[in-house]
C-alpha cells in the first residue's frame, strides 16, 4: 500500500486542564477514504482542527509526505494541500456559485491598475467543475442560497479539489442531509477518492462510513480505539466501539437492534 | 454564456424570464424609484425643473450626498456601518480649513493632508470596531458625537471663539487646484454651446448653466470606480464575502480585517472629499457641516439595494438613491407642495426600500 500523505502520531491536545486528545494516531493515504468515527465529545472536531492547523498539538508529531510538519495557521495547512470542509461550509448564501467558488482565490487578468477579476474564466471553471461533480447549475450567477444542502456540500468539495487539495477533510458532511442528498455526497466522496485524493471522512453515522470508507478509526474519549480495514468489521462492532462498549450493548437489547 | 454552459436542462427549473432576472438586481429598486420620482415631478413640478439648469440644480446636492452614499454602500456591503460620517465632514472640513487658513498651506499640500487625515480618522473607527468586536453601530455612534464635539472645540480654537471659519474662498481663489474641487467644469464647452444656441442663455449671451458643477463629475467618477471594484476585481469579491459571512470568508483566505478597515478608510475619504468640496464651494466651514448626512447616506444606500445585514448591494444603486434624494429635496421647491414634506418622504422611502430589499433577498436566496 502507498505511503501516507499525512501521518499523525500520538497527538495530544490539552485545553487548560481538559485533555481533549490523549494520544491519537491517524494517517491517510492517497486515493483512500479514511473514516474517523466517534460519538459527540469524542474529540473529532479537536482532532481535525489540529490536522487543519487551527490548533497546535500539545505533543505528538505530524508528518506530511514523509517530512515532519508544524502548521501555524489554517493557511499553512491549506497551502500544503490539506483542505477542510467544515460543517458551515464557508459558503455565503447571497453570493453566486462562482463568487463563492473563487472566494479568496480569484483568478485575475490584466496587470497594474487594470488587474481585474477574470469573471469569464471563473464562470467557466465553476460550471465545469460542478458538472464534473454531477451538478448542473442554472447559471454561474446562481446564488448559493438557492442550492440544497447536498449541492452546497458538493460546491465546497469541488472547490477544495479544484484548488489542489491532496487531503480533503470532511467534517460530518452528511449529518444534516436527507437520504438522496446523502447518497449524492457519498458519490462525490467516491469520485474525489478516485482522483487520488486522500479523504478524511468524519461522521458518527456508521452506515454512511461503511458506504464509502476504506479504513475506519474510532475515537472515544480522546483516544483512538484502533483502526479496521473495510470488511474486517461489522456495523455493530463499530457502533459498539463508538459508544464505548457496554452501555449501548445493554441498550440494544431493549431497542431490538435498531440503533 | 450561462445557457451554452448548461446543456442539460433540469426539468424542475422553469425558464427565467427577463423580468425575473431583472428583479434580482440590487439596484432595480433605486432605478424604479428614479423613474417614479421623475414621473411625479413631470406632472407636479414647474417645467423648468427639467431644463438643463434645473437638472444641475438637483444633481448638485445629489452629488454631494451621493459621494457619501457610495462610500456608505461599500461599507454596508462589507457588513459595517459608519454613523460618524456626517460628523466626519465637519471634522475633516475643520482640518482642511485650518490647513488653509491657520497654517496657510497651498491646496496641493492641504488637500492631500486632509485626505490622509480623513483616512486616518476612518482607520481609527475601523481598528476599534475590528479589535473590540463591538458592533460598528455603537462604535461609530460614539464617534458621531466625539467628532462633532471635536469640530466645535477645534473651530473655537482655530478662530478664537467662533464656530465658523471664513475666508477660505479668498485664500484659495488663485490656487491652480481650486477648479478641480469647486465651481463648474468645462465652462468653455458651455459657452460654445450657448453661442451655438444649443443651450439656454441669458440675454447677454452667457449660458444659464456655466458648466457642470465639479461635484457631479466626482460623483460619477466615484460611482464608476466603486462599481468596477465591486463587480470586476478580487477586492470586490472580498467585500461581498466579508459582509456576507466574515467567518466563512476568512476561512476561505479572504483578509477580512484589512478589507473592513480599508472600507472604513474609503468611507472616511468620501467624507473628506465632500468636506473639501463644500468648504471650497462655500468658502467657510462650520461645526454643523454634514449634520445628519450619515443617515441620509445610509438611506440612499438602502434605497440603492444594500441590505442592513451586509453582503449585498450595489454602488450604482446608491448612485440612483442619492439622485432620488436630490430630485425630491430640490424638486419640491418647483411644486406648490410644502418643502417640509421632504422629511416625510425620506422616512417613507426608507421603509419601502427595506421591505422591497427583503423581498429581493428572498428571491435571490430562494427562501420561501
Amino acid at each position: 500500500m502507498s505511503e501516507p500523505i499525512v501521518h499523525m502520531e500520538s497527538i495530544e491536545k490539552h485545553f487548560g486542564n481538559v485533555i481533549a486528545l490523549a494520544g491519537v494516531t491517524f494517517d491517510v493515504r492517497p486515493a483512500e477514504c479514511h473514516c474517523l468515527l466517534g460519538d459527540n465529545g469524542a474529540g473529532k472536531s479537536t482532532f481535525i482542527k489540529t490536522m487543519s492547523g487551527v490548533h497546535k498539538p500539545t505533543s505528538g508529531t505530524i508528518t506530511f509526505e514523509g517530512k515532519p510538519m508544524s502548521f501555524d495557521s489554517p493557511r499553512d495547512s491549506m497551502e500544503a494541500g490539506i483542505a477542510t470542509v467544515y460543517q458551515d461550509l464557508a459558503m455565503i448564501p447571497l453570493m453566486s456559485v462562482t463568487r463563492n467558488f473563487f472566494m479568496g482565490r480569484e483568478p485575475t487578468k490584466g496587470r497594474g491598475l487594470l488587474k481585474r477579476f477574470d469573471t469569464d474564466t471563473a464562470n467557466k471553471v465553476a460550471i465545469e467543475e460542478m458538472k464534473k461533480m454531477g451538478i448542473n447549475l442554472r447559471g454561474p450567477d446562481q446564488a448559493v442560497g438557492t442550492l440544497s444542502g447536498g449541492e452546497r456540500q458538493t460546491v465546497a468539495i469541488a472547490r477544495a479539489v479544484y484548488f489542489g487539495a491532496k487531503v480533503l477533510i470532511l467534517d460530518e458532511p452528511t449529518s444534516a442531509l436527507g437520504v438522496r442528498q446523502t447518497s449524492n455526497v457519498l458519490a462525490t466522496v467516491d469520485r474525489v477518492r478516485k482522483q487520488g485524493i486522500g479523504v478524511v471522512f468524519i461522521t458518527h453515522n456508521v452506515r454512511h462510513a461503511l458506504a464509502v470508507g476504506d479504513r475506519f478509526t474510532v475515537l472515544n474519549r480522546g483516544k483512538t480505539l484502533g483502526t479496521a480495514m473495510k470488511g474486517e468489521i461489522t456495523p455493530e462492532e463499530l457502533q459498539d466501539l463508538m459508544a464505548g462498549g457496554q452501555e449501548l450493548a445493554t441498550l440494544e437489547g431493549s431497542l431490538g437492534g435498531t440503533v | 454564456m450561462a445557457t451554452e454552459a448548461t446543456p442539460v436542462v433540469d426539468e424542475r427549473i422553469k425558464a427565467e424570464s427577463f423580468m425575473a432576472g431583472l428583479m434580482k438586481r440590487p439596484e432595480l429598486g433605486a432605478i424604479a424609484g428614479v423613474l417614479l420620482v421623475t414621473v411625479f415631478f413631470l406632472f407636479a413640478a414647474d417645467s423648468s425643473m427639467f431644463t438643463l439648469a434645473g437638472f444641475m440644480n438637483f444633481m448638485s446636492p445629489a452629488a454631494q450626498l451621493g459621494i457619501l452614499a457610495i462610500g456608505a454602500a461599500l461599507l454596508m456591503i462589507g457588513g459595517e456601518f459608519d454613523l460618524s460620517l456626517g460628523s466626519m465632514i465637519a471634522f475633516t472640513g475643520l482640518f482642511f480649513g485650518a490647513c488653509v487658513m491657520t497654517f496657510g498651506l497651498p491646496l496641493i499640500l492641504a488637500i492631500p493632508a486632509t485626505l490622509v487625515f480623513a483616512a486616518f480618522v476612518g482607520a481609527i473607527n475601523g481598528q476599534i470596531v475590528i479589535r473590540t468586536g463591538l458592533p460598528s453601530f455603537i462604535v461609530t455612534l460614539a464617534f458621531l458625537f466625539i467628532y462633532r464635539g471635536l469640530s466645535l472645540v477645534g473651530l473655537k480654537w482655530a478662530t478664537g471663539g467662533s464656530t465658523q471659519l471664513r475666508g477660505v474662498r479668498e485664500a484659495t481663489a488663485a490656487d491652480f487646484l481650486t477648479p478641480i474641487f469647486s465651481g463648474d467644469a468645462f465652462p468653455g464647452v458651455f459657452t460654445a454651446l450657448g453661442d451655438m444656441g444649443l443651450i439656454d442663455t441669458f440675454k447677454n449671451g452667457t449660458p444659464k448653466v456655466p458648466g457642470i458643477p465639479v461635484e457631479i463629475l466626482w460623483f460619477i467618477f466615484i460611482a464608476i470606480v466603486a462599481t468596477y471594484v465591486l463587480l470586476r476585481t478580487p477586492v470586490g469579491n472580498w467585500i461581498f464575502a466579508s459582509g456576507g459571512d466574515a467567518n466563512a470568508a476568512s476561512n476561505s483566505g479572504v483578509p477580512v480585517r484589512s478589507v473592513k478597515i480599508s472600507l472604513f478608510m474609503v468611507t472616511a475619504l468620501c467624507a473628506g472629499l465632500v468636506a473639501i468640496i463644500t468648504v471650497l464651494d462655500s468658502g467657510s466651514t462650520d461645526a454643523r457641516r454634514g449634520f445628519q448626512k450619515e443617515f441620509e447616506a445610509i438611506i440612499a444606500a438602502v434605497i440603492g439595494g444594500c441590505l442592513l445585514t451586509g453582503g449585498y448591494g450595489s454602488a450604482i444603486g446608491a448612485f440612483f438613491g442619492a439622485i432620488i434624494f436630490g430630485m425630491v429635496l430640490i424638486g419640491l421647491s418647483y411644486t406648490a407642495i410644502d418643502q417640509d414634506w421632504y422629511l416625510v418622504f425620506l422616512g417613507g422611502m426608507l421603509l419601502i426600500a427595506v421591505l422591497f430589499n427583503n423581498m429581493i433577498r428572498k428571491r435571490v436566496t430562494g427562501e420561501r
